[in-house]
């Protein structure tokens, strides 16, 4: 396994007077494919925030491709980590192409605006993803099942080497969370991206994620394949539900 | 997508009658400096004293581009138009630009359709100062400004600055607090203001005219003084286009894409600020340009940032220049009537052919 593109090290986060995290160390190599699951107020959101940058943890250390997040501007962060936006509560009308073209913005030159590189990484992120059919519409007057596409052409657009989903098949029918699913197997395989999901669909976790991070209260408590995260005990007592309800796929579990 | 098809949407692309020229900026800047000149040679030439245009065009290329030409004019036509008609076509469209510009920045800013340049207490405050500059008795120059489009220029600074303070010590989200704050504060300022209209006297008359807005006093030390101040403050922004565009998909979704939102807030407010307030220090309270002109362009050519503001600019230029030609054409009505009666129906107009689902 290649070096640690993602690292935290003993990271706590509190909300006043709430801890979100609690001594959290996890580290993800180039080139994992990563789902962290648990359930609601698990910490998996916040999780996310600190390894972003954007929340600055209460103790601990984050780390970069080896550079601590605090020494990296938002750029540096930018060109590193693709965050597929959680919505798009979009102020004006704006077509899908121009949605898809923000994820340039990070390689855009700040006196020239496009080049041909970031049109063609556009181009190739729409193709990837699927959305060429929803071109010159407005992306407000979409469904939220095909705003959540095209907010993941966005984070593929941005071409950076690690992608980052929070809840990325919430609004997708069966047919397109698995799409979804073998777009991130395939950028993941094919493209080397590194893939950090949050997903609630454990069912989906374990057939397309080799790693699952599974945190409850802060905490990890447990961090491996589905079949060893994943067993009939720890679902019951992190979820609080009969595991009988989760119908994994054949293996895990 | 690697799963089979796109057939979820049938629908093609719905492009408005608009769309056609959304692909060419380009097009659509050379209409604009074309409309630009046109309202040159027509603002120069509409008044009091009516100039022929061929006069205009020959009186400006032998002045300004040092053409020899003989002089078939006389020279009071000459110093009417180098002294009077030229800064005074040339201060409404550079009022008319600096709006524009920020009624786009506090759109993009504050991702909310209704903002316009004032919407965070900048008319209140400077409005405040013209009436303060007018009821004292004492007259002196800041900036080469007279005492009230100096106060003026310090009002809306000032009422701005107190603002952004206030709105930061609120647990309120950022963009909410600032919106409430501003109108708060804006509101006290109104106050204030009606309270010395009030008191006034002879002087309302002034402080009227002052907040319907007008190019009277226009001079070419006035138009130099806030020229510097609008050019630079309006290409910094311009320059800041990656920064509007990433907060079209929120504040967080903009730090993802590399945007240091807080950074960038602070700088475009006081930038758009700083344009405001140079507008209103000279031209008085001129309403309308702020909200629509980016609208209308956002409706041309999109969202974009990039093209947004350079459009607004060119455009809001054009409009108050026209405003202004029609108003003096009228007799002398106040500016800011003309842009809101022309204006609003033709952005209503704008609003009914849009098919691309546009909403506030």
């Amino acid at each position: 396994m290649s070096a640690a593109i993602v690292e935290l090290d003993a990271v706590t986060v509190a909300y006043r007077e709430r801890r979100a995290l609690l001594d959290i160390t996890l580290s993800i190599a180039a080139g994992e494919r990563v789902a962290l699951i648990g359930p609601n107020g698990a910490g998996k959101s916040t999780l996310l925030a600190v390894a972003t940058g954007l929340l600055r943890p209460a103790e601990g250390r984050v780390r970069l491709t080896g550079e601590p997040v605090e020494g990296l501007d938002r750029l540096d962060v930018a060109r590193r980590l693709a965050v597929v936006p959680g919505a798009a509560n979009l102020p004006f009308a704006t077509r899908v192409e121009e949605v898809v073209a923000l994820g340039r913005l990070p390689h855009e030159d700040p006196f020239r605006g496009a080049r041909p590189a970031d049109r063609a990484a556009i181009a190739a992120a729409i193709e990837r993803v699927g959305v060429g059919h929803l071109l010159g519409r407005d992306a407000r007057e979409l469904s939220l099942g095909e705003r959540q596409l095209v907010l993941i052409a966005l984070a593929v657009a941005q071409s950076a080497p690690v992608l980052i989903l929070d809840e990325p098949t919430v609004h997708l029918d069966l047919r397109h969370q698995v799409g979804a699913m073998e777009l991130l197997v395939d950028l993941n395989e094919r493209d080397g991206t590194t893939i950090i999901a949050v997903l609630h669909d454990l069912a989906l976790a374990a057939h397309f994620f080799p790693r699952l991070v599974l945190l409850d209260g802060g905490r990890i408590v447990a961090d491996g394949s589905a079949a060893e995260v994943l067993t009939p005990d720890r679902i019951r007592e992190v979820f609080g539900v009969d595991p009988s309800f989760v119908r994994l796929p054949v293996g895990a579990a | 997508m690697t799963t089979r098809g796109g057939t979820l949407t049938t629908a093609r692309p719905r492009v408005g009658r608009l769309g056609s020229v959304r692909d060419r900026p380009v097009l659509l800047v050379g209409l604009g400096f074309v409309a630009l000149l046109v309202a040159l040679v027509l603002g120069v030439g509409v008044g009091s004293v009516t100039i022929d245009p061929a006069d205009t065009i020959a009186i400006l290329a032998h002045r300004f581009l040092g053409l020899d030409i003989p002089q078939t004019w006389t020279d009071a036509t000459e110093t009417i138009v180098v002294e009077l008609r030229l800064p005074r076509i040339l201060t409404a469209m550079l009022v008319g630009c600096a709006l524009a510009v920020a009624g786009a920045t506090f759109q993009g800013l504050l991702r909310n359709p209704l903002a316009d340049p004032y919407v965070l207490g900048t008319a209140s405050g400077a409005a405040l100062g013209a009436a303060i500059a007018v009821l004292i008795p004492v007259r002196f120059v800041i900036l080469e400004f007279g005492l009230i489009q100096g106060l003026a220029f310090i009002g809306a600074l000032a009422s701005i600055t107190v603002v952004y303070k206030l709105s930061r010590n609120s647990g309120l989200a950022p963009l909410t607090s600032l919106l409430l704050t501003g109108y708060a504060v804006g509101s006290l300022l109104a106050a204030a203001l009606a309270m010395a209209m009030y008191l006034s006297g002879a002087a309302l008359r002034q402080i009227f005219t002052y907040l319907l807005g007008s190019f009277d006093a226009a001079t070419w030390p006035r138009f130099l003084a806030t020229l510097p101040i609008i050019l630079i403050a309006s290409i910094a922004i311009m320059l800041r286009a990656r920064s509007l565009n990433g907060l079209l998909l929120g504040e967080q979704a903009a730090a993802h894409l590399g945007v240091d939102v807080r950074r960038e807030r602070r700088i475009l407010l006081a930038l758009a600020s700083l344009v405001t307030a140079a507008a209103v220090a000279i031209s008085g309270l001129i309403g309308f340009v702020g909200l629509v002109v980016p609208h209308v362009v956002r409706l041309l050519v999109g969202p974009s940032a990039r093209l947004v503001l350079p459009l607004s600019a060119i455009g809001g230029a054009a409009l108050l220049a026209y405003a202004d030609i029609i108003a003096r054409l009228a007799g002398g009505i106040p500016v800011g009537v003309v842009t809101a009666i022309l204006g609003a129906p033709f952005f209503l107009v704008i609003l009914r052919r849009a098919r691309t689902g546009y909403e506030v």
